[in-house]
């Protein structure tokens, strides 16, 4: 993208990404995106039996700065709350904790929604619980490839 | 980040100007500003330098000054030639063979010929972006109006070879247009030798202005014109000429002849420091285009399991300007079409970037380079789940 199109905030996010890296044994795990569009997202998430609160959550993206930047926020923004309140980290929320994204970098907060969702999930069905008002995530790596 | 020195690394995208480009220029707008079609005084001095400026930009590729007609820059010329031959009085046929790494002023063009009754042959490249001039033979019927393949691709700085596909295209009877835009003043074309009727270029992209380029037109080839207007450049191109614009690409034409040989070395030892020092100190990066038939000052390197724009940007922020085959960076969705036709996958071609040295380039530049670029590789592959993936797997390899 064009130097000087992207907010501080995604600059900052992209160059100081916040929770990089990997959490060993997750309690759920998801990654969304395709090499083909240029953008895989995963995110691992820690999370505490008891009052489903996720403790840790990590990422590790293939992209642009936006994709990057994205993730960066939406690790922060899920970290702390219940599984049940991550939701509300919508791939809107994210655009908006980052000051806007350009229109065609759109589609990497929503990639970042989506690859909370696609943790959560995973989560989800290792533990045979049913998050409310989750669903399964459509953007699959291997679904694309 | 405002004292850190920019080292700019773009120069097939555009060139600084050249000093005395700009000295030959300036007189042309404020003191002998007048129309070089005008027939009082005033239209002389304008009309005298096009006359000096065309005779030197139709000398760099043994062209004669009548030959060369002077246009907005490398897309009209190559709309031109191509537009010309398939409608209108002149058209010579409904079917045009052009490669599959032309640039966008073609391949645009082509996608919107084809929408309008025109067929259109995009002819396969080889791993390293050849056309092979067989594949062209292959592909002439009775109808082709033209051929179409660049003299050098502006991605990944492949030469073609032109000479024998010109020669093919005349053994045929079918015009031969290559887009010159990248080549013109950087490496040796001769328009008899190379069998070429039409050929394109833009000044800026050998120290001359923007907005001023050229078509060549063979003697003998007869073309309609794309601008419809006066009669300016022998009646075919409309529209007052561009004298500043014609005097600075004819000083930067008449400069790239005496110096094209020292240039070219010059650029050719960075290049090969740059590609070099890449290939054996960064892992898993790998040389887009061939090795040594491109373009003096072009490196166009690939870096597994990172992004292009993202490099980009990590680049952009140590003052290197550089340019990336990859969609991130532009917007659509598709990778350069250059690096797919060659057989890259998506995410090869997304990991790619174009360094263009100039002779200003100094070797101190090309390190600073090479170092920012290993440790930025290193940052985002240390956040990749490609490269996560790809390490695990070996870890298991080994294990077994």
């Amino acid at each position: 993208m064009y130097d000087g199109v992207y907010s501080d905030k995604v600059i900052d996010h992209f160059t100081n990404p916040r929770n990089v890296g990997e959490i060993e044994n997750p309690d759920g795990v998801g990654t969304v995106g395709n090499a083909k569009c240029g953008d895989i997202m995963r995110i691992y998430l820690d999370i505490d039996p008891e009052t489903k609160v996720i403790r840790d959550c990590k990422f590790k993206t293939f992209g642009c700065g936006a994709a990057v930047a994205s993730s960066s926020m939406a690790t922060e923004m899920v970290k702390g709350k219940t599984i049940y309140e991550a939701l509300e980290v919508t791939n809107k929320a994210v655009m908006e904790a980052l000051d806007g994204l350009p229109q065609v970098k759109i589609h990497c907060s929503l990639l970042a929604e989506e690859a909370i969702h696609a943790a959560l999930w995973d989560y989800a069905e290792k533990n045979n619980i049913k998050i409310e008002g989750l669903r399964k995530p459509k953007k699959d790596v291997h679904d694309e490839e | 980040m405002a004292d850190k020195k920019t080292i700019y690394m773009d120069n097939a995208s555009t060139t600084r100007v050249r000093e005395e480009v700009l000295d030959a220029m300036l007189p042309f707008f404020r003191e002998d500003y007048g129309n070089p079609d005008s027939i009082h005084a005033m239209g002389r001095p304008g009309r005298d330098a096009v006359k000096v400026a065309r005779a030197h930009i139709a000398d760099l590729i043994g062209a004669k000054p009548e030959e060369i007609y002077f246009t907005s820059g490398g897309s009209e010329a190559d709309n031109w030639a191509i537009k010309s031959a398939v409608f209108g009085p002149h058209a010579k046929g409904k079917h045009v063979i052009v490669s599959s790494i032309e640039h966008h002023a073609i391949i645009n063009m082509c996608e919107y010929l084809e929408k309008v009754g025109i067929e259109v042959t995009y002819l396969p490249v080889d791993k390293y972006g050849i056309v092979s001039p067989e594949t062209v033979e292959a592909a002439i019927r009775p109808d082709t109006a033209i051929i179409s393949v660049m003299t050098a691709n502006n991605e990944i700085g492949t030469i073609e070879p032109i000479r024998e596909i010109g020669a093919v295209a005349r053994k045929h009877n079918v015009l031969f247009h290559t887009d010159a835009v990248q080549a013109y003043g950087q490496i040796d074309i001769d328009v008899t030798r190379d069998n070429i009727d039409l050929l394109s270029t833009s000044a800026h992209k050998l120290g001359g202005p923007k907005g001023i380029g050229f078509l060549y037109i063979r003697n003998g080839v007869k073309l309609d014109p794309l601008i419809h207007g006066g009669e300016q450049e022998r009646g075919i191109r409309g529209g007052t000429t561009n004298v500043p614009g014609a005097v600075g690409f004819g000083k930067a034409a008449e400069l790239a002849k005496v110096d094209m040989k020292e240039r070219a070395d010059k650029e050719i030892a960075l290049r090969d420091r740059l590609i070099n020092r890449v290939l054996t100190e960064i892992p898993y990066s790998s040389l887009n285009g061939h090795p040594t038939q491109r373009l003096p000052g072009n490196a166009n390197l690939r870096f597994a399991f990172i992004e292009g724009e993202s490099l980009l940007m990590s680049m952009n922020m140590a003052g290197i300007c550089v340019s990336t085959g990859s969609a991130c960076a532009s917007g659509s969705l598709d990778p350069s079409h250059v690096l797919l036709a060659i057989g890259l996958k998506h995410e090869e071609a997304h990991g790619s970037l174009r360094f263009t040295v100039s002779a200003e380039t100094t070797i101190e530049d090309v390190d600073y380079t090479v170092d920012t670029l290993k440790s930025v590789v290193e940052r985002l592959r240390s956040m990749s789940p490609l490269y996560e993936d790809f390490i695990k797997e070996q870890k298991k390899k080994q294990e077994a």
